[in-house]
């Protein structure tokens, strides 16, 4: 059986990928998928200690992650698509009408 | 499996309420007629009345429902009266406001309802599954509400919102996963109790550590704030006073659920990031807050430094002697904040025009001769803001500031109240906008605003000069 270590390592580097796309990325819809990497990094853990402790919670956990991850998916391509239709780009950078 | 029974479904019963009363309006909502849709902005608030008068038999009541999942007691039952009472000032504030900028639409109440719901099922949490639950019901439908005018200003927030409310879920979600992983448990009794014997603290601490990251976009604590006055700015301003108010709230009763309860054997090492954060939050806020020309940007930095006067409370959480006392003066001044703000953002629709402006403090010049009641309502607010008798943000700074001494935290309290003195530049500056300078300034006439302005300010002076009342509630909504 493969240490749990090996799945929490992995899943940590997915979500330090996840971190820095949001934060490197300017295009919207990248940003959304480097989101979606950093929640499934999450339920790769999830799933992981789920094992070790012999326990279903972890796993329901990351059922709720899931079915919740839809929900936002479904938000936020909404307000991607408002977004495009006025200014034909959804680029983060040109999306900045309000400063200070 | 045990079947769940009527004791579980009475712990929640407020958000059980309001989630029926969304979802039956949301059908009802469809044979409501086009320029009729004040109709369901008085079915919700009745709604959120009858949670309201749930909320309030339950002062005192405990339990636990869902094995573990939900809890009530005076703490739930104080965090889900504060934000019913904001649901209805919410809701108030939009009724003529959204029919005015062209955003009136059924939908608007219904996601309030649902938001509402969240918020109030956050101080409920017992088990880290329900804070997430929770937490992605109270903000999915304020990502919509953010843009729910369709202005290119109101996209643009409503887009930044979400980017940014959704990579604070990730942290979260991996946050619970390490905690998971370190103690097998995601209840948060269970989670001190497998603390104690020996689980990974290491590993407990890192969790806890993406929580509070997470936690602190939501209720915008310096350094996670960069998107507060963006939303603040672009979302209808009856949106924003919703947001401040609403997810602030849930976002700070949360954190005191989850570190009182849960992680209570990190007090230690978490005091120092505490101090630390609250301090920054305060610093920054309140020295960004002067430079701001708009109010709608100026609210939202005094929202962020307001966010750091709380955290205060957080600092002693570790100290028995201390903690129960540092708590009420936290959740005190979240009352006090939450009436004054508002107020304030009342008195801001009233003053904005349908096409955005209306919204510099320039704008504000000559009110007290035009309008002198919104003027001194103003007033009231900016002085309560502030901290200066005899207003309740008054009342509730001295709590805290004291409560900050008492767990030997001088220089904190230091900080604080230079701090609040830097506050006294911009809210002041309002006031001196409206009585010593002349100007035009043109205010709409709504029923509903002006209640609602004149209630809290009302409020607020009436809870500063008796406020013993609050403070009991707040003290016996202590988690102990």
């Amino acid at each position: 059986m493969v240490s749990v270590n090996y799945y929490v390592a992995l899943s940590a580097i997915l979500f330090s990928i996840g971190a820095l796309g949001v934060l490197s990325r300017r295009n919207t819809l990248i940003v959304f998928m480097s989101i979606e990497l950093m929640l499934n990094a999450a339920n790769l853990a999830f799933v992981a200690y789920a094992r070790t402790y012999d326990t279903f919670s972890g796993q329901i956990f990351a059922f709720f992650v899931i079915a919740i991850a839809a929900a936002e998916v479904a938000i936020g391509l909404a307000l991607v698509v408002e977004i495009y239709k006025s200014r034909n780009n959804v680029n983060i950078d040109d999306v900045n009408s309000l400063h200070g | 499996m045990t079947q769940p029974t009527y004791t579980d479904f009475y712990t929640i019963i407020p958000f059980l309420i309001l989630i029926a009363s969304a979802c039956l309006l949301l059908v009802a909502e469809l044979f409501i007629p086009k320029g009729r849709k004040g109709v369901v902005a008085f079915l919700s608030a009745l709604g959120i009345a009858a949670a309201l008068g749930f909320a309030l038999t339950q002062i005192g009541a405990s339990g636990v429902g869902f094995s573990g999942m939900t809890k009530l007691d005076g703490f739930s039952a104080y965090a889900n009266i504060l934000l019913l009472i904001s649901g209805l000032l919410s809701i108030a504030l939009a009724y003529g406001y959204i029919k005015r900028i062209g955003a009136e639409r059924g939908e608007y109440y219904i996601l309030l309802l649902f938001s509402l719901a969240g918020m109030m099922l956050m101080a409920q949490a017992g088990d880290l599954i329900v804070v997430f639950i929770a937490l992605e019901l109270l903000s999915i439908p304020l990502y919509v509400l953010s843009a729910i005018s369709r202005k290119a200003k109101a996209e643009e927030a409503g887009i930044k919102y979400f980017l940014l409310g959704a990579f604070a879920s990730g942290f979260i979600v991996y946050g619970t996963a390490l905690v998971f992983g370190a103690t097998g448990t995601t209840n948060l009794s269970a989670i001190v109790a497998k603390a104690a014997d020996g689980a990974n603290l290491g590993l407990l601490a890192i969790g806890a550590a993406l929580i509070l990251v997470g936690l602190g976009y939501k209720f915008a604590a310096v350094p996670f704030h960069m998107w507060t006055p963006d939303v603040y700015e672009g979302a209808p301003t009856s949106v924003t006073a919703f947001m401040a108010a609403g997810a602030k709230i849930a976002g700070l009763v949360a954190l005191f659920r989850v570190f009182v309860t849960a992680f209570q054997p990190l007090a230690a090492d978490m005091t120092n990031v505490f101090w630390a954060l609250s301090a920054v939050t305060m610093i920054v806020g309140n020295l960004i807050a002067v430079t701001q020309t708009n109010v709608k940007r100026m609210l939202a930095y005094s929202a962020i430094a307001h966010a750091g006067y709380i955290l205060m409370a957080f600092v002693p959480y570790g100290n028995p002697q201390v903690a129960a006392t540092a708590i009420a003066a936290g959740l005190f001044h979240l009352a006090a904040y939450v009436i004054a703000n508002f107020g304030s953002w009342g008195v801001v629709i009233a003053l904005e025009k349908a096409e955005g402006k209306g919204l510099e403090i320039a704008d504000y010049a000559g009110l007290s001769k035009k309008h002198p009641a919104l003027a001194l309502a103003m007033t009231v607010f900016m002085i309560s803001l502030f901290g200066f008798p005899p207003t309740v943000g008054m009342v509730g700074k001295f709590y805290l500031f004291r409560s900050a001494l008492e767990g030997g935290f001088p220089g904190l309290a230091v900080i604080g109240v230079i701090m609040s003195l830097v506050s006294a530049f911009y809210y002041l500056r309002i006031v001196v906008n409206m009585y010593m300078k002349d100007g035009d300034p043109e205010a709409e006439r709504e029923p509903w605003l002006n209640f609602t302005i004149g209630l809290t300010a009302i409020a607020t002076v009436v809870l500063g000069l008796i406020p013993q009342y609050l403070f009991l509630l707040a003290y016996n909504a202590t988690l102990r």
